[in-house]
């Protein structure tokens, strides 16, 4: 400020009043747009109560860091035009030791904003449920209904299947919902680690081996969602999507009557595993641990699933 | 140096490196992997396309892994000559692709027992028998919608576009019988299994793949073959009109 000063334009007040004159209205203006312009249109959009939360989330945050932002790039701007060095000026800027008055406004300003953004935050974990997240086998934030559709996400290199417990257990590589009920996504994986994405829900949750990763979202509106693993998980990570579809509660128990009298019918009911929360692979329902006695069982070279281990180590379940 | 040389010596020391990239990256990475073209050997809207999967193979660097071939265009299957160790075959756009598989692995149970139900052929089933050896079955076809790999040790793989939303498990021999040891297969006991679908109506790439985690020395079976173009996993071409 002093600098600015000596260089022979305005009072060190008066900087700060223009440069703040400036920054306003810019801000004001920005701020407006962000809102009623921009924030309908930023993703997930609002196809769920966890997405329209997360938009919702995305448009504050915006709102609060777009008068940041702009803050900086005026005052970048204000000292490059006024305080920029003029011909035949050769004088070094005066020795500046602090400013108290701008030193306690800016941590206050930034505390401010961070701890709210801290507060802002939880608090948007809570409301919506978890917000669309994997909260663990445990989840702590749950919705206010027993009414809850159950879905298991399984994920196995390179797919993705669904479980409908209330279904009879069946299983199938398509994903359709009901609009307007609670969803509970049960996400584990079979093999190595992937992640559910179901992008416009506003869902995402990492599938691991062994573990049961709960993720909640209400739908709101009909149409198609993409399904994406959002985990590297080996050669064909990126081909691991595909679409799913929110209908009407009607029209999803048709689907999934329909479904489930067909893998009955077929014989697919009877044969898959009894349904759980999650599945040993190395443990086989209908072989048991026996899977190692079972004459023929051989990959390759003999193994299923080959380890380190010696033979007849009995961390080593499938030499044969 | 003057600034001309050092200027023509950057860009020629960068056009180096990039053309080593080049070379890296389409020779490894993408070369010497033959495309069994398909796409001229429809009629009538239809192509048969033959391939088989083995305990072994030819390649003298991973020969213990399992793996696909593809035979060629109309040739006899019972000729090595026939069969190229590749998994990325072309076919033409809209049109019925009726699928042979001549599986000579043996059996090992899926992990997901959901991937034994076919789904995505005509008709929703495939049609699999089991053979001695050539010319010599041991049963009736049967034709079927499932093929359960837990109760009854009888399926090796699966041949999966998932993208095209076709799953077909893949039989597997007698457990009892001792499998063929040279590849490409002509003897020794097999499943022979076929199963129609039809191509999407405009061109693309379509991955395939096996869900049976059969990666022999990799952990959980997933590694190896099952990662590997030209093993368990490849690409079908399909060429539009």
């Amino acid at each position: 400020m002093s600098h600015s000063a000596s260089a022979g334009s305005a009072p060190d007040a008066r900087h700060g009043l223009r440069i703040f004159l400036i920054w306003l209205p810019l801000a004001i203006v920005a701020d407006l747009l962000i809102w009623f312009v921009w924030y309908p249109h930023l993703p997930p959009g609002r196809m769920s109560d966890q997405a329209q939360g997360q938009q919702f989330d995305i448009a504050v945050i915006a709102v609060l860091a777009a008068p940041v932002l702009l803050f900086v790039w005026v005052y970048f701007a204000y000292a490059l035009i006024v305080w920029r060095r003029r011909p035949g000026d050769d004088e070094d800027g005066p020795p500046i030791h602090g400013n108290t008055r701008v030193q306690a406004t800016w941590i206050t300003a930034t505390a401010v904003i961070v701890l709210g953004l801290f507060v802002f935050g939880t608090v948007q974990l809570i409301v919506p449920a978890g917000a669309g997240a994997g909260e663990g086998p445990s989840p702590t934030w749950v919705p206010n209904t027993n009414n809850t559709l159950q879905v298991q996400v399984i994920g196995q290199q390179w797919a993705f299947t669904y479980r409908f417990p209330q279904f009879g257990g069946m299983e199938t590589t398509q994903l359709f919902l009901p609009m307007g009920e609670q969803v509970q996504f049960n996400v584990t994986s079979l093999d190595v680690i992937h992640s559910f994405w179901a992008y416009q829900l506003g869902v995402k949750a990492d599938a691991n081996p062994g573990v049961n990763n709960v993720a909640f979202a209400k739908p709101q509106q009909l149409g198609s969602f993409t399904v994406r693993c959002n985990e590297l998980c080996g050669l064909w990570h990126g081909a691991m999507f595909n679409y799913g579809r929110v209908v009407t509660p009607a029209a999803f128990q048709v689907w999934a009557r329909g479904l489930q009298a067909r893998e009955a019918r077929i014989g697919l009911l009877r044969d898959l595993p009894p349904y759980a929360l999650t599945y040993d692979p190395t443990v086989l329902p209908q072989l048991g641990k026996d899977i190692v006695k079972v004459a023929g069982i051989t990959g390759a070279n003999g193994y299923y699933y080959p380890s380190q281990l010696q033979s007849g180590d009995p961390g080593d379940p499938v030499s044969p | 140096m003057s600034v001309p040389a050092r200027v023509v010596t950057l860009l020629v020391a960068f056009a180096l490196v990039a053309l080593g990239a080049v070379y890296v990256v389409a020779h490894f990475v993408v070369g010497n992997l033959p495309t069994v073209d398909y796409s001229h050997a429809a009629s009538g809207g239809v192509v048969n396309v033959v391939l088989q999967e083995d305990p072994q193979n030819d390649s003298s660097s991973r020969p213990d892994w399992v793996s696909y071939f593809v035979m060629k265009p109309g040739a006899n299957p019972s000729l090595q000559s026939s069969w190229v160790h590749t998994t990325l075959f072309s076919v033409p756009a809209n049109t019925r692709v009726n699928m042979t598989i001549r599986a000579y692995d043996g059996c090992t149970p899926p992990r997901n027992n959901f991937w034994t139900q076919v789904q995505g052929t005509m008709g929703g089933v495939m049609a699999f028998q089991q053979f001695k050896d050539t010319n010599k079955p041991m049963g009736p076809v049967h034709v079927t919608p499932t093929l359960n790999g837990w109760s009854h040790c009888a399926v090796g793989h699966t041949f999966a576009i998932p993208s095209l939303h076709l799953f077909v498990p893949v039989g597997s021999p007698d457990a009892s019988a001792s499998l063929c040891g040279s590849s490409p297969c002509v003897s020794g006991p097999f499943t022979l299994q076929k199963f129609s679908f039809m191509t999407p109506p405009h061109g693309g790439e379509f991955r395939w793949q096996c869900f049976v985690p059969c990666g022999g020395g990799y952990v959980d079976g997933n590694g190896g073959p099952m990662q590997t173009l030209g093993y368990m996993t490849g690409q079908m071409t399909v060429v539009g009109s």
